[in-house]
């Protein structure tokens, strides 16, 4: 310090926020008499520009080095006001801030007590202030790179975005295609577009674009590094197919010794496949995969005299020698779009999911009703899914004529653990509907419902077109489903006329929600993501940080973060990816100042710090000190976030966060503890 | 009376309540009867209206399957709502006489049958059976059931497992005389103070026997002792959960053959409401030459037998078949000769059914116990 500390501060109002329940005159009153306390302010609004602006000019003509702003959460205007300082060509962290509405106007009613309160809150701030030292921050260079985990709509719209502005992508997808879910679609709410339609173009975009590379079949082993600069290991696992050799042709598929006999993940078991494959026609890469699960020559070491995939292949693609490959490289900033999972219907054993071929989710029937699907489009019962297990002889397909919908199954159920609406259920279901209607246009359909929630652009008017089509909405949540000679018993209430009902139908479809997906722990430990109370990935802030995390430059887009239908997926993917761009295009990023600081004189080096820091941005070095090599903390000052953990955790208080040193926040403990 | 009714609306969380209907649409009663849980849970948010609810006669159809409670998806208890009403009537002294009759006897003789206390343990004559005393150690500590204990028709389950208990060279013992009821009907049937005082009584009782487990015959007294008993030092089990067991162990071998056709029927205590479907499975499983099948309503989904919910005792209108008939229905359709089951209740009320449909040529109604003592 090479001056004595002259220190304004500066009380606010908020409005009637802070000043119906605090006295705001008596504080700066109080304020006043403090040591070292030049002037003491107080206004309506401390973060307006008029505000501000005070501040600005009592450090110009009253000559202030501190400043102490007593108003909201350092959270909400501890960089207005950092902003205001260094506008005035103080040092931004000679700031100091005095919680007095969260903390004592917003949860206090007696005035005269919070009055006394909010004193106490601004004389320790006063105290702390005086204590105060400048700090520096610091700049680091950016990667020009995204890596993008997740190739559904939400990745490949992030990644579009990111490469037509000119900067590279890795999308890294789990499965042999881009696509995700979407590709799964028949027709999409609530225009009715079709969804191969509007999505292959961009597939076929992601899958060619010079700044793209795209890792199909691939899956991100390990991430260090931070904001900037992270090192990324990615698995290729191999596809025993040689990419550069193989045209797409599919013969191997058909010549396959398996072929029809595999269950497909892409038509979720409504329809089979080969052990080499491709998951769907429009994929992209389209390059075929071999099963290593299914495939007889790769579990058994035989298959017939030779693979037949190999005798067909013309261009020699297949190559069981292939190994996973290990592929490195550094980017500036990450984003996860790795999607959701379907809830499983068995979960609810009551609606006879796992009984009765006639009970379908959703996302089957979304199989049924697309006519690149295994029955064409038209809504045949019985050869799919449970059909598998019986004997070809035995399977009696039909079309079913009365159907049921039965609405939020996974969703809105404390019984299963979700209490979130899965918010694409209603609409996806008034689509199948009218699907349904069309394809079977003397079917009864009706929809049993507890609400229906149309609340994007134009649902409200698709629900109003679907029941004017004659599609039956009644109100109640089915308790059971069970077989009465060949038709399901829908057990239910009609709750508007206060009716049990024990409706019988031919087809019972549940409208299964979304859920976290079961393999996001491997993202949470490679990213450490948070989740929020519904178990999807927790953005930095629900209204206002909506696509960061916590960790900087690392982003959510998509159902990851929250079931999401596709507009508000694309549109979040595209904030994503802008808020990707903004460290990639400006090249650098400024370093957290408040970090942690090691005195390397009392140093231990015993490693509490190095296990307590969740970002691993301490590490034990060898230094001479006199003589002795001893081993001492140090902080990686890109890594450290100026959490505190460390701080807490060293017992010589080797350890200090800047800002946060023993010696300046202990005077201010003992003035909230004493006075 | 407005603290009473926000402690009625606290009590049972009625605010949470969406009115999704999914109460009343899984309701086993609702083919047969006036009552509709949901309309109900919506009407007691009036506090004008709780003294009249209370005196709906349909509060007493409810059978405590707890379906209700088991799938609410805002995780309401419906099914305690009504034993609130209950509650209601109770302390308001307005009750048949045979539900008042019913808890007076548990209040003086420990057993809802209006049965001595002192013939509690006539059912054991001429059986070998270890009684322990409090203090004693013992691993396995049974607990008979009041129903099992008086009625003629179902003291063959504990005398059955008596003789399986010997064969098997359990380390167990019963209580003798000393048992008293655990007021699950209690419970049911609305009388709050007594379950309370019940439960006090009991868990001081069952806590003075040095034992491991307590291995309950009835699912209903497993049911209480396992949810509702916060302070019993010992595991509860139900007694298929300790067959399983010792056939796992081979300590209990079926060695004799039944070339018959059974249907299990999951009691709700026991199935739906606490998740043992597995274990009665098991044991019938191992019996030589048995054909198990199942009913098309099985485990989750079973049909409940109409006989909890304090049923035994309070009179209701019924407006068609009664539950345990149709299941009897169903049982003649898959052609099986032995109804299997794992509770008291269901026997007593599938027996009657078997009789009101003259199936007694075709089928028997068995526990499961009656089936393998005879063939150890």
């Amino acid at each position: 310090m090479n001056n004595k500390p002259k220190i304004g501060v500066y009380v606010c109002h908020c409005g009637i926020n802070i000043a119906k329940t605090v006295d705001v005159d008596a504080v700066a009153e109080f304020a006043s008499h403090l040591p070292n306390v030049k002037v003491s302010r107080e206004y309506s609004y401390m973060c307006s520009d008029p505000g501000q602006l005070l501040i600005k000019e009592d450090i110009k003509n009253e000559g202030l080095n501190r400043v102490v702003v007593a108003s909201c959460s350092p959270r909400m205007h501890e960089l207005t006001f950092r902003k205001t300082l260094a506008e005035a060509e103080l040092n931004p962290y000679y700031l100091e801030m005095a919680n007095i509405r969260e903390q004592c106007s917003w949860v206090h009613e007696d005035r005269e007590k919070a009055t006394e309160k909010a004193k106490k809150l601004v004389a320790a701030a006063v105290y702390k202030a005086r204590l105060l030292e400048p700090l520096q921050e610091n700049e680091v260079g950016v990667e020009p790179a995204t890596l993008i985990i997740g190739g559904g709509i939400a990745g490949i719209q992030a990644a579009l975005d990111i490469a037509n502005a000119g900067f590279k992508v890795y999308l890294v997808e789990k499965t042999p295609s881009v696509g995700g879910r979407m590709s799964q679609l028949d027709k999409t709410f609530p225009t009715l577009d079709c969804s191969a339609c509007i999505l292959t173009p961009k597939m076929v975009d992601v899958g060619s674009h010079p700044n793209i590379e795209l890792l199909t079949y691939s899956e991100v082993e390990d991430i260090s590094g931070y904001i900037g600069n992270f090192d990324i290991k990615v698995r290729k696992k191999a596809r025993y197919v040689d990419m550069d050799k193989c045209t797409g042709c599919g013969i191997c598929a058909e010549e396959c010794r398996l072929t029809g006999r595999i269950s497909s993940e892409y038509e979720v078991g409504m329809g089979n496949r080969a052990a080499i494959y491709l998951p769907f026609p429009q994929a992209v890469p389209a390059k075929y995969t071999i099963d290593p699960e299914r495939c007889l020559f790769l579990t058994r070491g035989k298959c017939g005299k030779s693979p037949k995939c190999v005798d067909a292949c013309a261009p020699g693609a297949i190559d069981f020698e292939q190994k996973d490959e290990i592929v490195e490289f550094k980017v500036g900033a990450i984003i996860v779009a790795t999607g959701f999972d379907v809830f499983d219907a068995s979960r609810k054993p009551e609606f006879g999911y796992n009984d009765y071929e006639n009970v379908i989710t959703s996302l089957e029937l979304e199989r049924l009703v697309a006519a690149s699907g295994p029955t064409e489009g038209n809504i045949i019962i019985g050869k799919g899914r449970k059909g598998e297990k019986k004997k070809k002889k035995d399977r009696e397909t039909f079309t079913p004529k009365e159907i049921a919908f039965i609405s939020c199954v996974g969703s809105r159920d404390e019984t299963v653990g979700n209490e979130y609406c899965s918010r694409v259920c209603c609409m996806y279901t008034a689509k199948l509907a009218h699907l349904l209607l069309e394809k079977i246009p003397d079917a009864n359909v009706r929809v049993y419902y507890m609400d229906v929630r149309a609340f994007g652009k134009g649902f409200e008017e698709f629900y109003d077109r679907v029941r004017r089509e004659g599609v039956r909405y009644i109100r109640g949540n089915p308790s059971e489903v069970f077989k009465r000679g060949d038709k399901l018993v829908i057990k239910a209430e009609n709750t508007l006329t206060s009716t049990p009902i024990e409706d019988e139908v031919d087809l019972v479809v549940l409208a299964v929600g979304l859920e976290p997906r079961q393999d996001a722990r491997e993202v949470i430990d490679l990213l450490r993501l948070s989740q929020s109370g519904d178990r999807f990935f927790m953005e930095a802030h629900p209204k206002l940080a909506p696509v960061d995390t916590a960790t900087d430059g690392v982003f959510l887009a998509g159902c990851s973060q929250g079931p999401k239908d596709i507009p508000d997926t694309v549109a979040q993917a595209k904030g994503a990816a802008s808020s990707a761009l903004g460290p990639l295009s400006s090249g650098k990023v400024m370093i957290q100042a408040q970090i942690a600081h090691v005195d390397e004189a009392t140093c231990r080096g015993c490693g509490f710090c190095v296990e307590t820091c969740p970002y691993t941005a301490i590490e034990l070095v060898t230094v001479n000190r006199v003589g002795h090599m001893v081993s001492v903390a140090k902080v990686n000052e890109a890594l450290c976030k100026g959490c505190g953990a460390c701080t807490a955790a060293c017992l010589s208080g080797s350890i200090q966060q800047r800002s946060f040193m023993d010696e300046q926040i202990l005077p201010q403990i003992a003035v909230l503890g004493g006075m | 009376m407005s603290t009473e009714l926000q402690s009625f609306i606290q009590k049972y969380d009625l605010l949470g309540c969406i009115q999704c209907g999914k109460c009343t649409g899984g309701c086993p009663v609702t083919v047969r009867t006036n009552l509709n849980v949901r309309r109900i849970v919506y009407d007691t948010l009036d506090q004008d209206m709780l003294d009249e609810l209370a005196k709906l006669p349909e509060i007493w159809d409810c059978t405590a399957c707890n379906t209700c409670t088991v799938r609410c998806p805002k995780g309401l208890k419906p099914a305690e709502i009504l034993i609130g009403l209950r509650n209601i009537l109770v302390e308001s002294g307005e009750i048949q006489p045979t539900v008042r009759d019913a808890l007076e006897s548990v209040f003086l003789e420990g057993n809802p049958w209006d049965k001595p206390r002192a013939t509690r343990s006539d059912w054991m004559q001429d059986l070998e059976v270890k009684i322990v005393e409090p203090g004693e150690k013992v691993k396995n500590l049974i607990f008979v059931c009041c129903t099992i204990a008086y009625d003629p028709r179902v003291q063959a389950i504990a005398q059955s497992f008596v003789k399986v208990l010997n064969k098997a060279g359990v380390d167990y013992g019963f209580m003798g005389n000393k048992e008293t009821c655990c007021s699950s009907e209690v419970h049911n049937l609305g009388e709050e103070g007594l379950f309370e005082m019940e439960i006090e009584d009991n868990t001081e009782l069952l806590n003075s026997y040095d034992a491991e487990r307590i291995v309950a015959i009835s699912p209903h007294c497993y049911d209480a002792f396992k949810n509702q008993y916060p302070d019993l030092k010992a595991e509860v089990i139900h007694y298929t959960q300790l067959l399983k067991e010792l056939l796992e162990e081979n300590k209990l071998e079926i060695t004799g053959e039944l070339p018959q056709k059974i249907v299990y029927h999951d009691p709700c205590f026991l199935g739906k409401q606490n998740d043992v479907f597995d274990e009665p499975r098991y044991i019938l499983n191992h019996i030589p030459e048995a054909e198990i099948v199942e009913f098309e309503r099985n485990r989750e989904r079973s049909l409940c037998c109409e006989g909890g919910g304090g049923r035994m005792w309070a009179e209701t209108e019924s407006l068609g078949e009664r539950l345990a008939e149709v299941r009897v229905r169903d049982a003649k359709e898959l052609g099986v000769s032995l109804l299997a089951v794992a509770c008291p209740f269901c026997i007593l009320t599938l027996d009657d059914a078997i009789k009101a449909k003259g199936f007694e040529e075709e089928m028997r109604v068995v526990d499961i116990l009656e089936i393998i003592v005879d063939l150890i």
